[in-house]
C-alpha cells in the first residue's frame, strides 16, 4: 500500500522529521504513538501533500506511485485520505456541495461519469448513518460552528464518503465523547477491508480497544523509535515514554 | 495655449456642446452654472482627495480626446437579452427614456415618464440632492444630460413585482453619454427596483450617470444596481439617495464588468427611525479599476445604517472602497456599522480601502472593518486534499465569499445572471 523510507522533511531550516522508515501494506492497521510534537501531524502533512513542508530525503511510494510527485488532490484521487487534527472551517461552502464536487472531480479523474444526483444523496444518507452524524450538519457549512466532536465525526463521514484506500486518522479520537468515540471507531471498523488500511495517530489506549493494531510505532524527534504489536500501545500507557526518550537521547550523545 | 489639466475638460466641454441634448426640465441658469463650475474646476485627477486612486482626467486625456456623439438606434432586438424575465422592463438608451422599447403595464400607484414630462409639482425636488455646484461630475450631468427616467411610486402602494430600469449605451465611435434618473418613492409605498448597466455598441463610452432616490416616511426601497459594461466603458455613477422617517433604503451593487467603474453612493438619512443598507461585490481582471465610494450622512437619532462591500481583485486589477459615514450632533442613538473585505487574487493586484468615520453626537454605536488578504491557504488545502482540483478550489472558495452577497439579490432571474457572470470571471 504505502512504502515509506528515510523520509527527512523541514519547515525552514527546522528538520521535523529525521528519517522515516515505514510499510503498511493492504488489509493492516498501523498505530502511531509518541509526545506532543514528535511529528506525527507532520507525518500525515506531508503525506497529504502540505505545501509548507520540504521533503529533503526519503521516498515514499503509494501503491506503486512516487507519492510524492503527486499534487495533494491526486494523492487523495489515488486513494489516500487524511483525517485532520483539526479541521479546517470554510464558511459558506456546503459540507454536500463540497462532498459532491470531492466524489465527481475523484470520478472524474479515474475516468468515471458524474455520480447521479440521487445516488449521491443516497450515499450521504447512508455514511452519515454508518458515523451517527445529524443529517442537518451535512447542509451547513464544511465544519463552521462544528464542535470538536462534530468535527471529528465529519472527517470520518467524508472518508465513508470517498472510500478511500489509506486513511490516516491523525488524533481522530481527541475530543469524542465516550459513546462518540465508540460510534466513530465502530464506523472505521466497518469501513475496513483486505484491501485497505488504516494509520492511526493516537495518544490513547481506549481507541485502540476498539480499532485494533496489527503494529503500533513510537515515534519520538522525528524518527520511529520503537515498533511491536498491539501490546507496545499499552506497555507506553502503563510507563509513559520516559524510557524511549532516555534511550532515545543516549543514542543521539 | 499651454496644455493645462483644464484643458482636458475644456476639450471635452466643446465637442460636448457642439451637439448638446436639448431638455426642458433643466433650466438655462443651470446648465450655465454647472459649465461654470466644470470650467473652473476641471474633471477631477488623482490629487483631488476623492479620486486619489481613481484619475478620471488621465482616462479621458488618454481613451476620450475625441469625442464623436455617435449614437446608435437601438431595437426591440437588442434590449431583448438585456430583460429580466419577473419584472417591468423600462429602458434608457444613451440617456434617454425610451417608451416605444420599454413595457407597458398598468400599475396601480406607479408613473413612468420622460424627465421632460414632469409637472411642476413633480419638479420640486429634482437637482435638490444632486446639486452641480458641489461635484464636477454630476455639473458634467446637468449640463449635458439627456431626457432621461422619472418613476413615482405613489403614497401607500405596493408594487407587486420589481421594476428593472435598463441603461444601455451604444455608440459606433467614442461617446459621452449623460443619464440621469429622479425616483420617488411616496410615504409607505413599497417596491424592488432593478437599474442594470450595458454598453452594447463598438465604441468606446464615458458613461456619466445620476440618480437622485427619494424614500418617503415610512417607505421601502430596494434596489439592485448590476454593472456589466464590458471593457469598452468607464463609468461614474452616482446616487444621491435622500431618507425619511421610518423608510428602509437598500442597494447591492454588483459590478461584473467595465474597464472603469466609479461609484459614489451617497445616502442622506434626513429623519429619525430610518435604516440604510448598502452592499456591493465586484470581481475585476485585466487593467480594471473598481472603485466604491459610499456616504452614509446620519443626521437625525435611531437611524441605522449597514454597509458590506466585498471585492475579488485579479490579475492588475485595482479596487477601492471608500467608506464615509457622518454621524450629526442630533442623530443619537445611531447604529452604523461598516465592513469591507477582499481578496487579492495575484501579486500585481491592488485593493485600497479607506474607512472615514466623523462622529458628533455621543451615543452612538458605530463600528467599521476592513481586511484585504490572499485566498485562505488552509482552507485551500483541505478542498485539494478531499481530491478537489485547485482551481475548483479556488472557486469554491470565492464563490463561498461573494455568497452573503449574492443572497442579497431577491430575484431569482437577476442572482441567475449575476452568478453566471461571476462565475465566469473567476
Ligand atoms: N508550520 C510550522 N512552523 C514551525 N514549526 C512547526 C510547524 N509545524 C510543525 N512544527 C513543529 O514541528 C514539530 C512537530 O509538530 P507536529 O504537529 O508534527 O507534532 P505532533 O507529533 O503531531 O504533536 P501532537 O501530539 O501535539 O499533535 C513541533 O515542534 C512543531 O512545533
Ligand atoms: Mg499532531
Amino acid at each position: 500500500m504505502i512504502s515509506i523510507k528515510n523520509l527527512h522533511a523541514s519547515i525552514g531550516d527546522k528538520e521535523i522529521l529525521r528519517g522515516i522508515n515505514l510499510e503498511v501494506k493492504a488489509g493492516e492497521v498501523h498505530a502511531i504513538m509518541g509526545p506532543n510534537g514528535s511529528g506525527k501531524s507532520t507525518l500525515s502533512s506531508v503525506l497529504a501533500g502540505r505545501e509548507d513542508y520540504n521533503v529533503t530525503e526519503g521516498e515514499v511510494t503509494f501503491n506503486g506511485k512516487n507519492l510524492l510527485e503527486l499534487s495533494p488532490e491526486d494523492r487523495a484521487r489515488e486513494g489516500l485520505f487524511l483525517a485532520f487534527q483539526y479541521p479546517v472551517e470554510i464558511p459558506g461552502v456546503s459540507n454536500v456541495n463540497f462532498l459532491r464536487t470531492a466524489v465527481n472531480e475523484i470520478r472524474k479523474y479515474h475516468g468515471q461519469e458524474e455520480m447521479p444526483a440521487k445516488d449521491f444523496l443516497a450515499l450521504v444518507k447512508e455514511k452519515s448513518k454508518l458515523v451517527e452524524l445529524d443529517a442537518k450538519l451535512a447542509s451547513r457549512s464544511v465544519n463552521e460552528g462544528f464542535s470538536g466532536g462534530e468535527k471529528k465525526r465529519n472527517e470520518i463521514f467524508q472518508m465513508a464518503m470517498l472510500n478511500p484506500k489509506l486513511a490516516i486518522l491523525d488524533e481522530t479520537d481527541s475530543g469524542l465523547d465516550i459513546d462518540a468515540l465508540r460510534i466513530v471507531a465502530t464506523g472505521v471498523n466497518k469501513l475496513k477491508s483486505k484491501d485497505n488500511a488504516t494509520i492511526v495517530i493516537t495518544h490513547y489506549q481506549r481507541l485502540l480497544d476498539y480499532i485494533v493494531p496489527d503494529f503500533v510505532h513510537i515515534l519520538y524527534k522525528g524518527r520511529i523509535v520503537k515498533s511491536g504489536g498491539k501490546e507496545l500501545a499499552l506497555e507506553m500507557e502503563a510507563k509513559g515514554y520516559d524510557e524511549i526518550k532516555a534511550q532515545f537521547e543516549r543514542i543521539e550523545s | 495655449m499651454i496644455e493645462t489639466k483644464s484643458n482636458i475638460t475644456q476639450t471635452l466641454l466643446d465637442q460636448l456642446q457642439e451637439n448638446a441634448p436639448k431638455v426642458d426640465f433643466m433650466p438655462d441658469t443651470e446648465i450655465i452654472s454647472a459649465i461654470r463650475y466644470l470650467e473652473e474646476k476641471g474633471i477631477p485627477n488623482n490629487k483631488h482627495e476623492d479620486y486619489k486612486y481613481c484619475n478620471l482626467e488621465a482616462v479621458l486625456r488618454k481613451e476620450f480626446k475625441s469625442v464623436e456623439q455617435s449614437f446608435n438606434e437601438l431595437t426591440n432586438a437588442d434590449i431583448a437579452p438585456l430583460k429580466l424575465d419577473e419584472a417591468i422592463n423600462l429602458v434608457v438608451v444613451n440617456g434617454n427614456y425610451n417608451e416605444a422599447l420599454s413595457e407597458k403595464m398598468i400599475v396601480k400607484g406607479l408613473t413612468v415618464k420622460s424627465l421632460n414630462e414632469l409637472s411642476a409639482s413633480e419638479k420640486i425636488l429634482l437637482s435638490s440632492q444632486a446639486k452641480s455646484d458641489t461635484d464636477a461630475l454630476i455639473a458634467l450631468n446637468a449640463a449635458f444630460t439627456g431626457n432621461g427616467l422619472f418613476l413615482k411610486i405613489e403614497t401607500g402602494n405596493i408594487i407587486p413585482m420589481p421594476l428593472h430600469v435598463i441603461y444601455v449605451n451604444s455608440g459606433s465611435s467614442n461617446i459621452v453619454s449623460n443619464t440621469r434618473s429622479f425616483i420617488h418613492i411616496g410615504a409607505s409605498a413599497d417596491v424592488t427596483l432593478v437599474e442594470s448597466f450595458f454598453n452594447i455598441g463598438t465604441g468606446k463610452v464615458f458613461s456619466n450617470f445620476v440618480s437622485e432616490k427619494f424614500v418617503g416616511e415610512n417607505a421601502k426601497l430596494t434596489c439592485h444596481t448590476f454593472q456589466n459594461e464590458g471593457a469598452l466603458s468607464y463609468s461614474v455613477n452616482t446616487n444621491q439617495v435622500k431618507i425619511n422617517k421610518y423608510s428602509n433604503y437598500s442597494n447591492t451593487t454588483m459590478t461584473l464588468s467595465g474597464e472603469l467603474v466609479r461609484n459614489n453612493h451617497n445616502v442622506v438619512l434626513a429623519d429619525s427611525n430610518c435604516e440604510a443598507h448598502l452592499n456591493g461585490l465586484f470581481i475585476s481582471n485585466g487593467t480594471q479599476q473598481i472603485d466604491n465610494h459610499t456616504l452614509i450622512d446620519h443626521q437625525m437619532p435611531h437611524c441605522e445604517s449597514n454597509e458590506l462591500y466585498k471585492g475579488i481583485a485579479k490579475d492588475k486589477s485595482i479596487g477601492t472602497f471608500n467608506g464615509k459615514i457622518f454621524v450629526r450632533k442630533d442623530a443619537q442613538k445611531t447604529n452604523a456599522y461598516q465592513s469591507s473585505k477582499n481578496i487579492l487574487m495575484s501579486d500585481d493586484a491592488i485593493i485600497n480601502t479607506k474607512p472615514q468615520l466623523e462622529i458628533y453626537a455621543d451615543d452612538v454605536k458605530c463600528s467599521h472593518g476592513t481586511s484585504t488578504g490572499k485566498i485562505d491557504t488552509e482552507a485551500l488545502f483541505y478542498l485539494k486534499a478531499r481530491g478537489i482540483g485547485e482551481e475548483s478550489a479556488r472557486k469554491l472558495l470565492l464563490q463561498a465569499f461573494a455568497q452573503e452577497l449574492i443572497d442579497k439579490i431577491e430575484i431569482p432571474s437577476l442572482q441567475e445572471r449575476v452568478l453566471h457572470l461571476f462565475e465566469k470571471a473567476l
